[in-house]
């Protein structure tokens, strides 16, 4: 089975080893993972193991306090450990969070995908332009159109009062539910376009094949259609997992204070009233593993091929 | 065994098939023939349930199945590309159907393995189809189809992407399953020699409509019309004017000093204007005038060596040209050379008179 990171490498090419020119050609790719992702990366590890005084400032002292928080442990006054699962019960928000934006935007997205790869070529750019569409504006004015349409006074609690199908306006602004709907929204096109990749690639003659042997319609998307185009599917869940699991401005525009996650902790203790670093380095730490985790699970080679 | 009747399709203003009738029989092997673009596929395509008439009705053993889907119709295809599952291996691949049917797994081994050893696959079991040649991927196509035991396999020119060799090989193997097997096969080809050595019937089609149906012999020297006789073989299309009837025969000429007599068909043709067709091969040339009917004189105007044959072009003396082919002479023989008087014989029962479209 195609991994999706293989849909990135061309599909017949023997793996060759980079010569000169390769190098220089990939050599700013390079330097800019190293001072963008290695060095800071290293950096927050290190800081994951210092402490702060009073004042926030960082202390260089190796401790594994910090990581003891994360999950849930914390010195009460008398210096004995304490449970307190305010940080974990975040990560298990966002993992919710993120989970459910995935799933939804899988279910969303896939149809929309199947539509845009099966339509006919001359409908087909219309189609894709409009998933685009919203990236041509900026992600905050998208943000605040939400918050316009889902606020107590907005468009959709307006158009359902006039229509007399509630009396009082609905709360959904500041809800678990309104940031799953800006999360969605955001991260949708995310899962569509790898998705439609998958699915333009897909023989036609392949799914006809399947029906013409017997297999009705859920059979053969089971059967077939779905495992041809498992790697899109598995890279859009990537590309929405990830980011959704780190996102906290759609968390703080339309979730308010009432749906922290852990975006938000994280980016409290660098720039917020928390000024932890340390501890915040830590939190980004966890982050990492996980993803590395997910990512691995979602890469690694299904042992059949 | 499939029946279509009055069957046309359209495509937008676009009518790819237009009004055909067809019957084709329980256990033969039937072809449609004709160029590309004439409608062969969809006409296949109409059978397996993929295209749906815009008029007319399609029936699979008496049972009326225009608007059954394709899964619910026992017909199998075997398509043009393969369309093989690349994320299953050969075994998988060919028992997709029976799998689909949901039949105990044992059976389903059995019954694959006995459809690897009919078309000749083990050893492939676990292979891949990107693992396997043009050929063998032909042959997963084909036992993936048969394993369903359908009514009726369509082929959509299944032989067309393998080379010369195994083309010839895979049409006597087809040839051979179909008899052993009994099942009805309809076959789609562009090649007039693959449908001749291989059908019991050929319908010949051409823009949409069936324009000849009949066994191989009939197609060949039958023809109906000027688009059959020149679609098989080669042949020389000629007008001729009706200038009397002797006895079983009519007199027709075909230029000044070009008189021959063809058998009165039944019934007789209506008017006097007549188009006819004679192959290459059945204008048999002579130096010394023959004592038989139907001869005229002519001159060998170009001459062309293809090996087993030899080509020539030929001009009477009121201008009329014609192509004659004959079997090549040994080197040690007279042939006939550019610029020798020639005296032609046609066989009545050689020249045949086309239905007017
Ligand atoms: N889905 C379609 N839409 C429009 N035109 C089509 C479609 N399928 C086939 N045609 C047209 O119908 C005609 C017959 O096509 P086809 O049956 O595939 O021919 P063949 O198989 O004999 O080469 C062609 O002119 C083709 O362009
Ligand atoms: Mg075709």
């Amino acid at each position: 089975m195609q991994t999706p990171l293989a849909l990135l490498q061309p599909a017949h090419g023997a793996a060759r080893r980079p010569g000169f020119i390769g190098w220089l050609l990939i050599a700013p790719l390079i330097a800019w993972l190293v001072a963008f992702v290695v060095i800071p990366a290293l950096i927050l590890l290190v800081y994951s193991f210092c402490q702060r005084d009073e004042l926030g400032e960082l202390v260089f002292s190796f401790s594994l306090e910090n990581y003891w928080r994360v999950f849930g442990y914390v010195h009460d006054e008398s210096g004995a450990f304490a449970w307190d699962p305010t940080y974990l019960q975040i990560f298990g928000r966002s993992l919710g969070c993120a989970g459910l934006t995935t799933i939804l935007c899988v279910l969303i997205g896939y149809p929309v995908a199947w539509t845009l790869g099966r339509a006919p070529d001359s409908r087909r750019n219309l189609l894709l332009t409009l998933v685009m569409i919203p990236f041509w504006t900026s992600f905050l004015i998208r943000t605040y159109a939400w918050i316009i349409i889902l606020s107590e006074n907005g468009l959709l609690n307006g158009l359902l009062q006039y229509s007399r199908l509630i009396s009082e306006p609905f709360p959904m602004l500041y809800t678990p539910g309104a940031v799953i709907v800006g999360l969605v929204y955001s991260y949708l096109p995310f899962m569509i376009l790898p998705i439609y990749g998958s699915v333009e690639k897909l023989d036609n003659s392949i799914v006809e094949a399947a029906l013409d042997l017997g297999a009705g319609p859920l059979q053969a998307f089971l059967n077939v259609i779905l495992p041809l185009t498992r790697p899109g599917v598995l890279a859009g869940i990537l590309l929405v997992f990830i980011p959704a699991m780190g996102m906290f401005a759609i968390s703080d525009l339309m979730g308010g204070k009432r749906v922290p996650l852990i975006g938000n902790v994280i980016q409290d203790q660098f720039s917020g009233q928390a000024r932890d670093w340390p501890f915040g380095s830590a939190l980004g730490m966890s982050v990492v593993v996980l993803f590395s985790i997910a990512f691995w699970l979602g890469t690694r080679r299904q042992p059949e091929s | 065994m499939v029946e279509l009747r009055n069957v046309t399709k359209k495509f937008g203003n676009f009518h790819a098939i237009r009004g055909v009738d067809l019957n084709v029989r329980a256990g033969e092997f039937l072809t449609l023939l004709g160029p590309s673009g004439c409608g062969k596929t969809t006409l296949l395509r109409m059978i397996s349930g993929f295209d749906a008439p815009t008029e007319g009705s399609v029936w699979l053993g008496g049972e009326d199945v225009t608007h059954l889907p394709p899964y619910r119709r026992n017909v199998n295809q075997v398509f043009q590309s393969y369309a093989l599952f690349p994320h299953l291996t050969v075994e998988e691949n060919i028992g997709f159907g029976l799998r689909m049917q949901k039949l105990p797994r044992l059976e389903i081994a059995g019954r694959v393995q006995s459809a690897i050893a009919l078309v000749s696959l083990q050893g492939l079991e676990a292979r891949k189809p990107g693992q396997l040649s043009g050929g063998q991927r032909q042959r997963v196509a084909l036992a993936r189809a048969l394993i369903c035991q359908p009514k009726v396999l369509l082929l959509d020119e299944p032989l067309s992407a393998l080379d010369a060799k195994l083309r010839h090989q895979m049409q006597g193997e087809l040839k051979r399953l179909q008899k052993m097997l009994g099942i009805t096969f309809v076959f789609v080809t562009h090649d007039q020699e693959e449908a001749l050595t291989m059908s019991d019937r050929i319908a010949v089609v051409n823009q949409g409509r069936i324009e000849q149906l009949g066994d191989s012999a009939a197609i060949y020297h039958a023809p109906q019309t000027a688009f059959v006789a020149n679609f098989i073989g080669r042949a020389n299309i000629l007008e001729a004017n009706a200038v009397g009837v002797e006895g079983g025969f009519i007199r027709l000429r075909i230029a000044s000093g070009v008189e021959v007599l063809v058998p009165n068909p039944n019934p007789s043709p209506t008017t006097s204007r007549l188009v006819v067709s004679i192959r290459p091969e059945k204008i048999h040339l002579q130096s010394q005038r023959p004592t038989q009917e139907n001869v005229f004189e002519a001159v060998v105007e170009e001459e062309l060596f293809k090996g087993p044959t030899h080509q020539l072009e030929i001009k009477t003396a009121s201008g009329l040209s014609l192509s004659v082919m004959a079997a090549s002479q040994s080197i040690m023989q007279t042939a006939f050379h550019k610029g020798d008087r020639v005296w032609c014989a046609v066989h009545p029962n050689d020249i045949v008179i086309l239905r007017a479209d």
